[in-house]
């Protein structure tokens, strides 16, 4: 009996399968109109943020400022609004599974925050749709535009179509410290201009005991740490992004990246950097402390290192001293000009934004929250005390004027930084990448192992057509 | 009722056999109420099991990924993913890893750590007895997450508990020696299970047995051999049996060492992570599944020859 | 009483220094456990504290924290109850009424079930739950869970069954028990111990799963703490180590004291009350 019972579940299964569930059915396109004139509506916001947990200020702001207020507002006009908000404040890739899961069934919430790189894949997927397709024409008129840069919402679109707000921007400096400079006699405002420069910097350090000159990512336990905060800056500082959109190509062993993994060999191979560190599990975490503890002299990250790691009260690694301590400055091009574009520094963004469910019941309704949430007065209020790069510029303008970190970033980094490609095959060319930077730390040259990364992004690929080489 | 105790060997059951010498069902049970009996269990195990896991082999035999245009029509690429997988050599070196990790952490590790314990802890005063009991099925039911950072800080290079208590300050344990560290993790972390089984298999060595087995004048090695294993013969089988497939299956050594330095432990487990939840491929994912399965039935028949009672 | 040699004297001694050090290889992980919550400024490193209770007041602002303890009791509890009651009926069934196939089955689903905790199933199951219209339902995941774990279970609740002579059956059975009364009142006291174990074990299991609730539960005040545990790190995945710490130690509590509990009542064996 049991026999036959299985042989039943099994029979269900290849039949429910053999239909086809794992694929979608193209829907037809909806109405955007539907449930604009309702009085009583449901909105739910999801995000990768949790209150007391991962990103707890935008939960926090959602909970007790972007419901009450909104709720209020739409009262006034006689619309009865309930806000929900579902918290994660998982790892990224885990956040990332669930919400594919979510926009697949056509369920989850209405207002969906995604990281920049991943819209392209979800697009792709028919998760998301463009903004227009879902709520109209009227996205575009949107006033809130105008504030915010191109290239903030090139981060959130996907073929020149807008498909989400940018929740906020970002950019790669150099940081290091002033103490170490001035042991080695380095100057305190220092702007190396090539990355020789940095080398020499570097050198200098090396005379002071205990201390690792240059933290710069490298290998596979840091995972995308390695790609965005390593890689890629230096990458664009050769004048190549990784995937040239009008050639439709991905970098392989090109000059440009044997450029990049030579200058992970100068630092790994003259002792200006730690190789163990790298291939710890918990290598990046211990490279903060360590920076933290001032045993680090430079080391390249985001602003979120300025403003959640090293902050003085509330970041994981505090350093009661940052603000006198921690110097910030460009990212050289590999030398004058021969940055992307033809940029002297360079630098890599990235961020997310929020997305509308092609599936919510209550388009206009959501585009309006949404406008909300990026209002400039909620922009102000999420930025609340701390300081953070918001995707306005009024907004910028106005509260970075105290912080120079984040002004530095705004004025001056933001505008040159290149963005990563939307592509769903990226993060195996990123894993390439890393692999490449491992190889080259543990003692290959950078010949061998940018022809060992060729290799990798052909598998990736399926084929060794769309890279360049040379 | 003294005269049912002791049973002759012959008719005691032990592994899991087809065919047995004696009627079983004492209580009556009868096809249709031991069908019943199963129903419940088999009811849950077919919609929450069965059905899912049949539908990941699928997605093993297609293209498909969780994001991208393969999410939207992903097509049945046959064998290809099977294909793929057996050419790859981080396959072959992740199977290799595993093997290895499997063969030392769990059939020998835990399985002779555990036996030792079950035996040993019996001679000793309860008091202590139960502290070492404790702190063994400690290391076993604190969840994974935590334990991860537990051994992290155990053997961490700078600050590490081990290198302060040894002295070695800058040694590299999770960089220089890898794949002990995660054996040597995943003996502490397991042995509990076995120790428990044992413990229970050897209560069940007629004492009678032992009695005249010392009377004899038989050493102790020859008691073991001669007296105990043909006893606890099917528990051996079942206990190697589930601690080979969950060693097998355990994903836990990534939390301590991301897949080692340079691939170094990336056992099974890992290696599907990396493809099928970082690289996305879910299909290519599946079918290591399903490759992991079948060696898994494979090393199952290989133990059931091993230590099946021969009749 | 005998005379004691030397040489066992010295294999004596011999084996109390290897007790100690299983003990102090089993212990030492732990001991960061232990110090590092109370610890001012908690790291990796496992340092004397200056002790301070700053990290527990720190997670109980966290509102979802202690929920989050009572959601994994809940979903612990009630996977435990499935699992032992099916196993223990399933398992003394095919225990005791030879059906062919029957063992080529056990493993074949015990081997399945390997499939299912892993990563590959998550769409499928995800998938099937959203048919069946329990996402975001407690009740799911325990089904789940338990979908997953019967298997062994049974698997090893078979085996001790095996092991219990079945004279007292027998004789139940001349007195005119049903089956059903014969498995509660004369198999399952004897086996009570195993069933205690099988419960914990299950429940070990349950507690510690990340993967099942976070795909399955949306409604954060539903989440585990094995989910909750997750997100004590920064935007960019730095540990707060802090919050673990502290959360990791009040996580591990509810598994101790369960154990010991079991431990005062049954001892943990797989069945007792039966000597041969």
């Amino acid at each position: 009996m049991r026999r036959i019972a299985r042989i039943i579940a099994v029979t269900t299964g290849l039949a429910l399968v053999a239909t086809g569930c794992l694929g979608q059915s193209e829907d037809e396109p909806e109405d955007t109109q539907r449930g604009a004139d309702a009085t009583e509506v449901t909105l739910t916001i999801a995000a990768n943020a949790v209150s007391g947990g991962k990103n707890a200020e935008e939960a926090d702001w959602i909970e007790n400022y972007v419901i009450p207020e909104f709720v209020a507002q739409q009262e006034a006009d006689g619309v009865d609004v309930t806000v929900e908000f579902q918290s994660s404040g998982v790892d990224d890739e885990d956040y990332k599974s669930k919400i594919a899961l979510d926009l697949r069934t056509g369920s989850g919430a209405d207002i969906v925050s995604l990281d920049g790189i991943w819209v392209g894949e979800f697009a792709e997927a028919g998760y998301v749709l463009p903004l227009t397709e879902v709520v109209g024409d009227t996205v575009d008129e949107w006033d809130g535009w105008e504030q915010i840069p191109d290239a903030v919402q090139a981060n959130m679109s996907f073929n020149d179509e807008r498909y989400g707000v940018p929740a906020g921007s970002d950019g790669r400096v150099l940081f290091y410290n002033k103490e170490l400079f001035a042991q080695a006699g380095l100057p305190e405002d220092w702007q190396p201009t090539s990355w020789e420069e940095i080398l020499d910097a570097g050198r200098a350090l090396q005379g002071i005991e205990g201390v690792t000159p240059i933290q710069l990512n490298a290998g596979t336990a840091m995972g995308e740490a390695t790609t965005m905060q390593g890689v890629l800056p230096l990458l664009v500082g050769t004048g190549q992004r990784i995937y040239d959109e009008d050639a439709g190509t991905w970098q392989g062993n090109t000059q440009n990246i044997r450029d990049v993994l030579g200058l992970y060999q100068s630092v790994y191979g003259e002792g200006l950097g730690d190789p163990t560190l790298q291939q710890e599990a918990q290598g990046r975490d211990k490279s903060f402390a360590e920076f933290a503890a001032g045993t680090v002299g430079i080391l390249m990250e985001g602003d979120y290192f300025w403003r959640s790691v090293i902050e003085p009260t509330a970041g994981v690694a505090p350093m009661p001293n940052r603000d006198e301590v921690v110097g910030f400055t460009k990212l050289p091009a590999m030398e004058p000009g021969s940055g992307i574009d033809g940029q002297d520094f360079v630098s890599m963004s990235g961020g997310g934004g929020r997305v509308l469910n092609p599936a919510t019941e209550f388009p206009q309704q959501a585009w309006e929250l949404l406008t909300f949430m990026n209002s400039a007065e909620a922009t102000t209020e999420l930025v609340g005390d701390g300081a953070r790069l918001t995707q306005r510029q009024d907004v910028n303008d106005e509260l970075l004027a105290n912080d120079p970190m984040l002004s530095f970033i705004a004025d001056e980094v933001v505008p040159l930084s290149a963005y990563r490609p939307g592509l769903a095959v990226y993060p195996q060319i990123s894993v390439a990448l890393q692999q490449a930077t491992l190889d080259v730390v543990t003692g290959m040259t950078p010949e061998e192992a940018a022809a060992s990364y060729q290799d990798a992004v052909e598998a990736a690929l399926g084929s060794a057509d769309d890279i360049a080489s040379d | 009722m003294a005269q049912q105790t002791a049973l002759p060997p012959a008719e005691q059951p032990t592994a899991p056999a087809p065919s047995r010498t004696s009627a079983t069902d004492v209580a009556g049970l009868g096809r249709g109420r031991a069908a019943a009996f199963v129903a419940p269990a088999m009811l849950l195990v077919a919609v929450f099991l069965v059905f899912p896991a049949l539908w990941t082999l699928y997605i093993g035999v297609t293209n498909y990924r969780l994001t991208g245009v393969q999410a939207r029509t992903p097509e049945i690429v046959g064998v290809d993913n099977y294909v793929d997988a057996l050419g790859d050599p981080t396959f072959h070196n992740a199977l290799f890893l595993t093997l290895v990790f499997v063969l030392f952490s769990a059939v020998l590790g835990q399985n002779l750590l555990g036996f030792a314990l079950a035996r040993s802890l019996a001679t000793l005063r309860p008091v202590m007895r139960r502290v070492v009991e404790s702190l063994v099925l400690l290391a076993w039911i604190i969840p994974s997450s935590i334990v991860a950072f537990l051994w992290l800080a155990l053997l961490d290079r700078d600050a590490g508990t081990l290198n302060a208590l040894l002295q070695t300050p800058g040694l590299a344990w999770l960089i220089d020696y890898p794949l002990v560290s995660i054996i040597v993790f995943n003996i502490w972390r397991g042995t509990a299970f076995s120790m428990l089984l044992y413990s229970a298999a050897l209560a069940s060595v007629p004492p009678s047995q032992l009695e005249t087995a010392r009377l004899v004048g038989a050493s102790r090695w020859q008691t073991l051999r001669d007296v105990v294993f043909p006893h606890i013969r099917g528990h051996v089988l079942t206990n190697t049996l589930l601690i080979s497939l969950w060693t097998f299956n355990d994903f836990t050594p990534f939390l301590i060492t991301a897949g080692g330095p340079n691939d170094r432990t990336e056992i099974l487990p890992v290696y599907i992570y990396n493809t099928a939840i970082s690289g996305g491929q879910m299909g290519y994912g599946a079918a290591v599944s399903l490759i992991m399965l079948v060696i898994n039935l494979i090393i199952a028949l290989f133990y059931i020859r091993l230590l099946r009672e021969r009749r | 009483m005998s005379i004691v040699t030397p040489r066992e004297v010295v294999g004596r001694i011999g084996f109390y220094v290897l007790v100690g050090l299983v003990t102090a290889f089993f212990a030492l992980p732990m001991l960061w456990l232990v110090a590092t919550p109370f610890d001012d400024q908690p790291g990796l490193a496992l340092s004397v504290p200056d002790p301070t209770l700053d990290n527990f007041s720190e997670l109980l602002d966290n509102r979802l924290a202690l929920p989050s303890l009572l959601n994994s009791i809940l979903l612990a509890a009630g996977t435990a109850l499935l699992v032992v009651v099916f196993a223990a009926t399933a398992a003394y069934a095919l225990s005791r009424v030879r059906i062919p196939g029957r063992d080529i089955m056990l493993y074949l689903l015990l081997l399945l079930s390997s499939i299912v905790t892993g990563t590959a199933a998550m769409v499928p199951i995800f998938l099937l739950m959203f048919e069946l219209g329990l996402i975001d339902s407690r009740v799911g995941v325990v089904l789940v869970l338990s979908g997953g774990l019967l298997p062994a279970a049974i698997f090893i609740l078979k085996d001790f069954m095996d092991s219990v002579p079945k004279s007292y059956e027998e004789s139940a059975r001349v007195f005119g028990a049903s089956s059903f009364q014969i498995l509660r009142d004369v198999v399952v006291p004897v086996i009570r111990p195993g069933l205690a174990t099988i419960a914990v074990w299950t429940i070990v299991n349950v507690w510690g799963n990340f993967l099942v609730p976070f795909i399955l539960l949306r409604d954060a005040d539903k989440q585990p703490a094995a989910v909750l545990m997750r997100t004590f790190y920064t935007e960019g995945g730095s540990p707060n180590l802090a919050l673990i710490s502290t959360f990791s130690l009040l996580f591990s509590i509810p598994v101790i004291v369960m154990y010991l509990f079991v431990n005062r009542r049954y001892g943990f064996r797989f069945y007792g009350g039966i000597k041969s």
